[in-house]
């Protein structure tokens, strides 16, 4: 029974860190039909950020998670301002191909300026270990990720729902050009919101440095992950992504442990049946833009 | 009249081809003052690092001994495969055809050093396998000679000395590929065989590096220690979780081959790593003068302590020099490797012998325990294993 606790701990760890990943991809893809391949990137540069500033810099970790954020964000309002926002009206395809470059030209930068290897975030005393509750271990670091990570999709699903930014954002993307007609800044609403997935993926990626290790790889390594889920949840809405995330990582975790033989394709199995129940994902749209 | 025209034009082909010919044997003079070695080497990618510290390696021998050897200068010929085999391939054809090397040397991982065997076997040159450690790849062709290390070399001396000391029960975690599962049956095929209980099996994909699962089980089927082997970028990322797992507060230890516990990454690991033991080829710590030298040097050099790959490249390179010493400088590929089967030498990570017969690297294993010493974290050596053939081959 404690096994089963602590490995539903743990998944739900996981998927939440999956989650705040691949928000940003789910909100750029999904809300802006734009597919940027190059959102691991992002989160890349957030973990850099977070391990200069922590290690070298002597800033304490909390202190160096906002700005992982911020820096991130601030790469891509930089980069939509020059270079995506003319692919915005482009196909897919070319989207994909100029994503994809930038992804591989952000690994040979990292590696070049950072070197290869793989670098971890010094942690405070404090998130290291584990503690028990009734037998069942729970990782510090790990109940962190969950609060920090349950707390962000709480603010989100409220930013989106219940803001004005939030329905200015949902008008621009349903109909751009009416939106605009009412008075709604459309490219700038696209910048912000951007910015803002960026943001998301550059705190995942600090986050995640300790879990999934940083290296220049690491947008190829997990661009998949943040595809599955993404895919799997369906990219109309956020709580589909969460959903699929939390599934995603329990199951993953789950198929780890009990079946570890073929561990690393219960995650795949998974999305594959999820896909062939529901083409379009958990919370798809049922009809085809 | 016509048959004249026909002669007279076979003549002038003739001297032609004469000419050719003669150019052709003026040309080789000045190539034979230079010996080239081609070294493909992981310089980007995942396995990087052992191709830098290979790289620097190479430069700090050619330093310290000069670039010329037998009256004949060396020339370094790098090119970067990213451990790609299918890159390894096209490199090493690049460098035997058009830049006409009389070494092919490096070789990151095993399927880059596979993929190069036939060309070593066809241009009849020595492959110098500086760094990639599955037993079968000296058996591949006649000109393959190994400078790093055999997995199995290793992983049944940690077995041998697990069994003595009190360790009954083992669960073990291993990358799943090639080395790891090398690393595996050597080490269960000795284990098993001294009277210990593998109760725990777990192979991980390469390219999943969270280990929370994994090591999850490894805690619930409390063995006394967990036999780990993962590829040496991964060793930091296993060693944080084994601790945050809390696996070392519950009596968990961790052995295997050094991989887990590399040189080079050593010192982020943390604390955790305390007290690991593991068996390999080389420490930086290891307790010789020549060694102190290596590491002073490397270090200066470098800004950064050598690990066991850095040695390898080192004497990889000195094998090279002393079979061109023996050949007089003679370059002729089959002469080269008679000549460095059966050579012996002192290296930094102490006495080593090239197998006449596989033309393997044979040296001592050492045990040796993670320790903090001057406030960094050093893998100790405590008891040695003297001139250790490959076990991968010898039982056959």
């Amino acid at each position: 029974m404690t096994a089963i606790l602590t490995n539903l701990f743990d998944g739900v760890a996981y998927g939440m860190l999956l989650f705040v990943l691949a928000c940003g991809l789910a909100v750029t893809l999904g809300l802006m039909n734009f597919v940027n391949l190059a959102h691991g990137a992002f989160a890349m540069a957030g973990g850099y950020v977070c391990m200069v500033l922590v290690n070298r810099m002597g800033w304490p970790f909390f202190a160096a998670l906002p700005l992982a954020f911020v820096s991130s964000a601030a790469i891509g309002i930089a980069l939509e301002r020059t270079l995506y926002r003319h692919l915005y009206t482009r196909s897919h395809l070319d989207q994909v191909l100029f994503t994809i470059g930038l992804t591989f030209m952000s690994v040979a930068a990292v590696d070049y300026i950072q070197g290869s290897s793989r670098v971890f975030i010094n942690l405070p005393a404090a998130l290291q270990g584990q503690f028990d509750v009734f037998g069942v271990g729970i990782g510090r670091y790990r109940l962190m990720i969950i609060v920090i990570c349950g707390l962000l999709t709480i603010a989100l699903q409220m930013v989106l729902a219940k803001t004005r930014f939030g329905s200015r954002l949902r008008a621009a993307v349903d109909d751009p050009r009416a939106a605009s007609g009412l008075g709604i800044n459309v490219p700038q609403v696209f910048a912000f919101t951007f910015a803002f997935g960026c943001g998301l993926a550059g705190l995942g990626g600090a986050l995640s440095a300790e879990i999934l290790g940083l290296d220049p790889y690491f947008p190829l390594k997990f661009m998949i992950y943040f595809l599955i889920v993404v895919t799997v949840g369906g990219s109309s809405s956020i709580t589909g992504p969460f959903l699929a995330s939390l599934l995603l990582g329990i199951g993953d975790v789950a198929g780890k442990y009990y079946v570890p033989k073929m561990g690393p394709f219960v995650i795949y199995t998974m999305m594959i049946v999820i896909l062939i129940w529901r083409p379009n994902g958990l919370f798809g749209r049922t009809a085809a833009r | 009249m016509f048959e004249r025209k026909i002669f007279s034009r076979k003549v002038s082909w003739t001297a032609a081809a004469a000419a050719i010919a003669g150019l052709a044997a003026v040309a080789p003079v000045k190539a034979e003052d230079t010996v080239k070695v081609g070294l493909i080497l992981p310089m980007t990618g995942g396995q990087a690092s052992t191709g830098k510290q290979i790289e620097n390696a190479i430069k700090l021998y050619m330093q310290q001994k000069g670039d010329t050897v037998a009256g004949k200068k060396v020339e370094i010929i790098l090119k970067d495969d990213g451990a790609v085999p299918d890159k390894t391939k096209t490199a090493a054809q690049e460098l035997i055809v058009n830049d006409k090397v009389n070494f092919i040397a490096g070789f990151g991982v095993t399927p880059a050093a596979l993929a190069a065997a036939p060309l070593a076997t066809q241009a009849k040159i020595p492959e110098v396998v500086m760094a990639a450690g599955t037993s079968i790849i000296t058996e591949r062709s006649p000109y393959i000679v190994r400078t790093s290390f055999t997995l199995a070399q290793s992983s049944t001396i940690i077995a041998d000395w697990a069994v003595k000391n009190g360790i009954k029960k083992v669960a073990t975690l291993t990358s799943d590929y090639a080395p790891g599962n090398d690393a595996l049956n050597f080490f269960k095929q000795n284990f098993t065989a001294g009277g210990g209980e593998v109760v725990e099996e777990v192979k991980t994909p390469l390219a999943n590096p969270d280990f929370a699962p994994f090591l999850q089980r490894m805690k619930d089927a409390k063995p006394d220690a967990i036999f780990v082997f993962v590829p040496a970028g991964q060793g930091g990322n296993f060693m944080k979780q084994y601790a945050e797992r809390g696996l070392d507060k519950a009596g968990i230890k961790v052995i295997g081959p050094g991989d887990v516990t590399d040189d080079d990454l050593l010192n982020n690991m943390g604390d955790a790593v305390l007290g690991t033991v593991t068996a390999h080829l080389y420490s930086a710590a290891h307790p010789s003068q020549m060694n102190k030298d290596f590491v002073a040097a490397y270090k200066k050099a470098f800004g950064n302590r050598p690990g066991f790959m850095a040695v390898s490249g080192y004497d990889g390179i000195h094998l090279i020099y002393e079979a061109l010493k023996k050949t007089n400088g003679d370059t002729d590929g089959t002469k080269l490797i008679e000549a460095m089967k059966g050579q012996k030498w002192e290296s930094p990570r102490g006495p080593i012998s090239i197998d006449p017969e596989t033309r393997d690297i044979v040296q001592n294993i050492y045990i040796r325990k993670v320790e903090k010493v001057d406030g960094e974290l050093y893998n100790v050596e405590f008891a040695t294993f003297e001139a250790v053939k490959d076990l991968g081959k010898t039982k056959k």
